[in-house]
């Protein structure tokens, strides 16, 4: 159970339409994230399939059964949110709770669900608190004990990790990997984080404007970007995108070079320029290089151990197995 | 920086604002020193303060000339049973308004609001006939009624404002949880909202309690509550003001027993929403 189908989807707020007619499969049992800059239309989309929101036209269907018009109770889905949005007058075990009541289960079987999902989130020393009395990351985890006491065909994460210190972040991202792992639900994930993309993902969407730019495995999406958009946004740090006579040498209107797959020396290159900033992380350093033709600056990857500093000359030579071209209409050219 | 402050300058407040909290409390103060002055000190020319024969017989001639227990069930009644029906009215329609705004959301809550504005006289005429139609005239449930639709506006506004404060994701969170439109006003929005739902109940009994109006006009003897238990005192053929402020004060005395220990409540219940 769990498959997801949205035909021709479109959302409109007023006159204004925030999803063009969209076409999406999510398979059973996949953690599908859908990445983009704010404004993009991912959490709308996630509130349409959620049924918060509805469709203007267009029809959702949740395993083979149409689901546009259900409200969000009779979807058979989970979400949690952002905020959390933990009920705040009841404890953590009437969080937990609260669906399995709603949903009329009698109190041993709510119990023994409630101490489940307790154990497995480590929260059995918490059930008594209310959330104003928990942490940020234990707030998180009530909302998903609280999904998953509903035994969901699909769970929803509304940028759940954002509100979290950089540490916790990674932390819960693990836990919610692991949670998939182990489930092996649907998960459908909202996030702006290309990290949280590319690491939790089994299958991205990459939107723009409502629209969907690429559908594909982290990969996929990093080793053949659709076009510039997607190119310039899956990876860390961003694809370098260089127009003009260096791309046109490769017969394309610009050509992508990721940090990573381009050689720096202080000797000898193809392309020379100077050190702006050099930002050392200890395991990697980041070099942004000004006075390159038609992309300034360059940033490049390279170890640790690299001791350049700013105004230092430089000589970049990009590995051409790993250069990306594309025309002028943005796309990829094969 | 904290401004600075000197001694002088915060004796001078305080005495202000205890100078004008006296004069606001001093009309209660004046009748219940009245209230226990013979009626010959009651108008006493230049007036006396506390140096008179203190005696309580006014309070026991008030007993003996009026039902006072009838009088003050009937308002306990009336104003809690206005507030409540008001109450379970208001719930739903500012859950709709605070949560579900529509184009002219704005507009029907300054409707509303301006309903207040009508001179109540202007009403007057076609409710009573409307009530004798009935056959409700001088009956709880009237007033009940009445008073519960004079004070809808402001309980309406106060639930709206108290309502708006709440996230809309937890009210959202508890729709995917399987709530019913039911549940999620009953589990999630009504206690999220109690201490607003407290101060509106608290002002709405204190407005419901002290409305004279309607209660004087609509009520003969059965249905009549303490504002027309004082009124009764101010009789024809002459004033006999002890009497009307012993009157006055076992009329008022419920209410300000009851504002004094919800102070706080009331104080936050009406600065709500406009500290933002």
């Amino acid at each position: 159970m769990g498959n997801i189908n949205l035909k021709q989807v479109t959302k409109s707020f007023g006159d204004v339409q925030v999803i063009p007619p969209l076409d999406l499969e999510i398979n059973e049992g996949e953690f599908v994230v859908f990445v983009g800059p704010s404004g993009c239309g991912k959490s709308t989309l996630l509130r349409l399939i959620a049924g918060l929101e509805d469709t203007t036209s267009g029809h959702i269907q949740i395993d083979g059964t149409d689901a546009t018009s259900l409200p969000p109770a009779k979807r058979g889905l989970a979400m949690v949110f952002q905020s959390y949005a933990l009920y705040p007058h009841m404890t953590v075990r009437k969080n937990i709770a609260f669906p399995m009541k709603m949903a009329g289960l009698d109190q041993a079987t709510q119990d023994a669900k409630i101490e489940a999902a307790a154990k497995a989130l480590n929260l059995t020393d918490y059930l008594d608190r209310r959330p104003g009395q928990l942490s940020g990351g234990q707030r998180q985890r009530v909302a998903i004990g609280r999904a998953i006491v509903r035994e969901p065909a699909a769970f929803l994460f509304d940028e759940p990790l954002s509100n979290l210190d950089a540490a916790l972040r990674v932390g819960m991202r693990l836990e919610i990997s692991e949670l998939h792992e182990k489930l092996k639900t649907t998960m459908i994930y909202v996030t702006h984080d290309q990290v949280e993309a590319m690491t939790m993902a089994d299958k991205i969407v990459v939107l723009q404007a409502g629209v969907i730019e690429q559908v594909g495995s982290p990969l996929e999406l990093y080793r053949t970007p659709r076009n510039r958009f997607v190119a310039g946004f899956i990876g860390s740090p961003k694809m370098n995108l260089i127009e003009g006579p260096e791309a046109a040498k490769h017969g394309a209107h610009t050509i992508g070079i990721r940090p990573e797959h381009t050689d720096i020396s202080t000797t000898e290159g193809l392309w020379a320029g100077t050190v702006g900033v050099a930002e050392h992380l200890g395991s990697d350093t980041f070099i942004h290089i000004h006075g390159i033709e038609g992309c300034d600056p360059m940033t490049v990857r390279t170890s640790g151990d690299v001791a350049v500093s700013h105004g230092d000359k430089v000589y970049l030579t990009p590995n051409p197995a790993q250069i990306h071209k594309f025309g002028s209409d943005g796309l990829r050219m094969s | 920086m904290a401004r600075a402050v000197t001694t002088q300058k915060k004796i001078m407040w305080t005495a202000l604002a205890w100078a004008f909290g006296l004069l606001m409390f001093f009309p209660i103060l004046w009748t219940f020193l009245t209230s226990f002055k013979t009626e010959a000190a009651a108008i006493a020319d230049p007036p006396v303060w506390f140096l008179f024969d203190w005696t309580t017989e006014n309070y026991a001639a008030v007993q003996q000339r009026s039902n006072y227990p009838l009088a003050l069930m009937n308002s306990i009644i009336i104003a809690v049973g206005s507030t409540i029906l008001g109450i379970l009215l208001a719930v739903p329609a500012a859950w709709a308004m605070a949560f579900v705004p529509g184009k002219r959301t704005k507009d029907v809550l300054l409707w509303m609001l301006s309903t207040k504005m009508l001179p109540a006289v202007g009403v007057l005429y076609p409710l009573v006939l409307l009530a004798k139609w009935l056959g409700v005239m001088d009956s709880r449930i009237l007033l009940i009624v009445v008073l519960m639709l004079i004070n809808l506006p402001i309980i309406v506004w106060m639930l709206y404002t108290y309502f708006r404060e709440i996230p809309g994701e937890i009210l959202e969170a508890s729709r995917m949880d399987g709530a019913s439109l039911k549940s999620e006003i009953l589990y999630v929005l009504t206690p999220m909202a109690v201490p607003g739902i407290a101060s509106t109940v608290l002002l709405n009994i204190i407005l419901a309690w002290n409305e004279a109006f309607w209660t004087i006009l609509l009520t003969t003897v059965d249905a009549a509550p303490l504002t027309k238990f004082i009124a009764g005192f101010s009789a024809p053929e002459g004033l006999f003001y002890a009497k009307l402020s012993a009157a006055s004060m076992l009329a008022i005395a419920p209410i300000l027993i009851m504002g004094w220990f919800s102070q706080k409540q009331l104080v936050r219940g009406l600065t709500f929403g406009a500290v933002k």
